[in-house]
């Protein structure tokens, strides 16, 4: 199964409030994580995230579930400049993981 | 405590600015300015606003001989954080170019209200605006999340047509840098304090490599890059430490190489400023440099993952050799 989460229904068009970060991945992304399902974020109508709020949704679901969440994390409708900073995030966590 | 506006404020002045301040008696706030003609840069706002509102308006005022160009400060909205009425009046509806007034802001809902709202005020491209929105984005974040100031951050921005240029400037007045850093870093100086802070993947929350689930210690270091590849100035001024990247020579069109170590940029510092009890984070981007958004992200990204790899190496254990 794959749930689906609206972004910008939850953060407009500039996603840059961690606290909504926060409560999308607090509520959503890990519980549905913890039971093998996917996650799909799609940022239709999102024109551009900062990194911090990339940060504070993705780092931990990454930290905690590795792999599981590598194969079930899945973002449609990403433009550009939001998929290069998905994949700023993605890069440095897998650098920093062997730190833990 | 006494602040002056000369004729000559822009970042490449800013240590001069700085110098001048005078920060006894916290309890009153004087603002005086050159008596023929006023430059004032969004930080220079941005730091008169955040003490003044400490100060309280009953305590502050603008005094001596004002120039005409000090209408400016009126159209910023500096007059009604005083107790000085302005002497200036004109039609609202006057041009006086795109800016952001001196605002406040507190909340994270209150920063995503201000950059939906504001932003557009300075009726930008597309892709610049994104840039903007981008570095005041994180700029006020920080505060929010780190400064731990009663009066949250104060934000100035100004477009600049001749230069095509935006200057930002962020304050506040609350625990500075140094103390933020304090529980993990241990830093000896408000200087190094300012170095650690502009390090790609040092935050002041935790040793731990990639940062916590909030903070990954990337903020700063991606706003003054920002600022390196479009070729333009950042600064930064907290306790008693500034330090200011110098401009990218604009005669070659190579790329500026970025570095983790901010003291490896040009640069300027001081580490004998009057005492600032706060943090003032100032920004110019020139439009007409700055490439794709995505590439330039692409760029800092590059480098942020570097610095991770090499703090890694250090860690790592050598062999014995006997």
């Amino acid at each position: 199964m794959r749930k689906t989460i609206n972004m910008y229904r939850q953060i407009g068009d500039f996603a840059e409030n961690k606290e909504i970060a926060k409560r999308i991945r607090v509520e959503n992304i890990m519980p549905t994580l913890s039971r093998g399902d996917g996650v799909e974020l799609d940022f239709e109508g999102v024109d551009g995230a900062t990194q911090s709020f990339i940060h504070a949704l993705i780092s931990d679901p990454i930290r905690q579930f590795r792999n599981v969440a590598y194969e079930n994390l899945y973002y449609k409708n990403a433009n550009k400049d939001v998929q290069k900073v998905i994949s700023i995030v993605y890069r440095y966590m897998q650098e920093s993981l062997g730190d833990d | 405590m006494k602040i002056h506006f000369s004729n000559q404020g822009n970042l490449r002045n800013l240590q001069s600015f700085i110098k001048s301040l005078d920060f006894s008696d916290p309890s009153k706030l004087q603002i005086t300015t050159h008596s023929k003609w006023i430059t004032v840069h969004p930080a220079n706002l941005a730091l008169t606003a955040a003490l003044a509102i400490k100060a309280g308006k009953q305590n502050t005022e603008i005094i001596g001989k004002i120039p005409d160009t000090g209408r400016y400060l009126d159209r910023m909205g500096l007059y009604k954080l005083t107790e000085t009425k302005s002497p200036f009046e004109y039609n609202k509806k006057e041009s006086a170019g795109r800016f952001v007034p001196i605002s406040v802001i507190k909340t994270a809902k209150d920063q995503s209200r201000f950059i939906s709202e504001m932003i557009p005020l300075l009726h930008l491209s597309e892709q610049s605006t994104m840039v903007i929105k981008y570095i005041i984005g994180e700029l006020v974040r920080n505060v929010l999340e780190h400064a731990f100031s009663d009066d949250g951050a104060v934000v100035v921005a100004q477009y600049y047509k001749k230069t095509n240029r935006i200057s930002i400037g962020i304050c506040d007045t609350g625990i500075g840098i140094w103390k933020s850093m304090l529980e993990n870093w241990h830093p000896k100086t408000d200087l190094d304090a300012i170095e650690l802070s502009l390090m790609p993947g040092i935050t002041g929350t935790t040793r731990r490599e990639g940062g916590t689930s909030e903070n990954a210690g990337a903020g700063l270091f991606f706003i003054k890059s920002i600022a390196k590849i479009t070729r333009s100035y950042f600064a930064i001024y907290s306790g008693n430490a500034e330090y200011t990247l110098l401009k990218y020579r604009s005669d070659t069109r190579r790329l500026p190489t970025l570095y983790a170590d901010p003291f490896r940029d040009r640069h300027t510092k001081i580490d004998d400023a009057p005492r600032f009890n706060g943090t003032l984070v100032a920004v110019d981007i020139l439009l007409d440099e700055t490439p794709e958004f995505q590439s330039l992200l692409g760029a800092i990204g590059k480098v942020y993952d570097e610095a991770i790899r090499e703090r890694k190496r250090t860690k790592y254990k050598e062999p014995k050799f006997i």
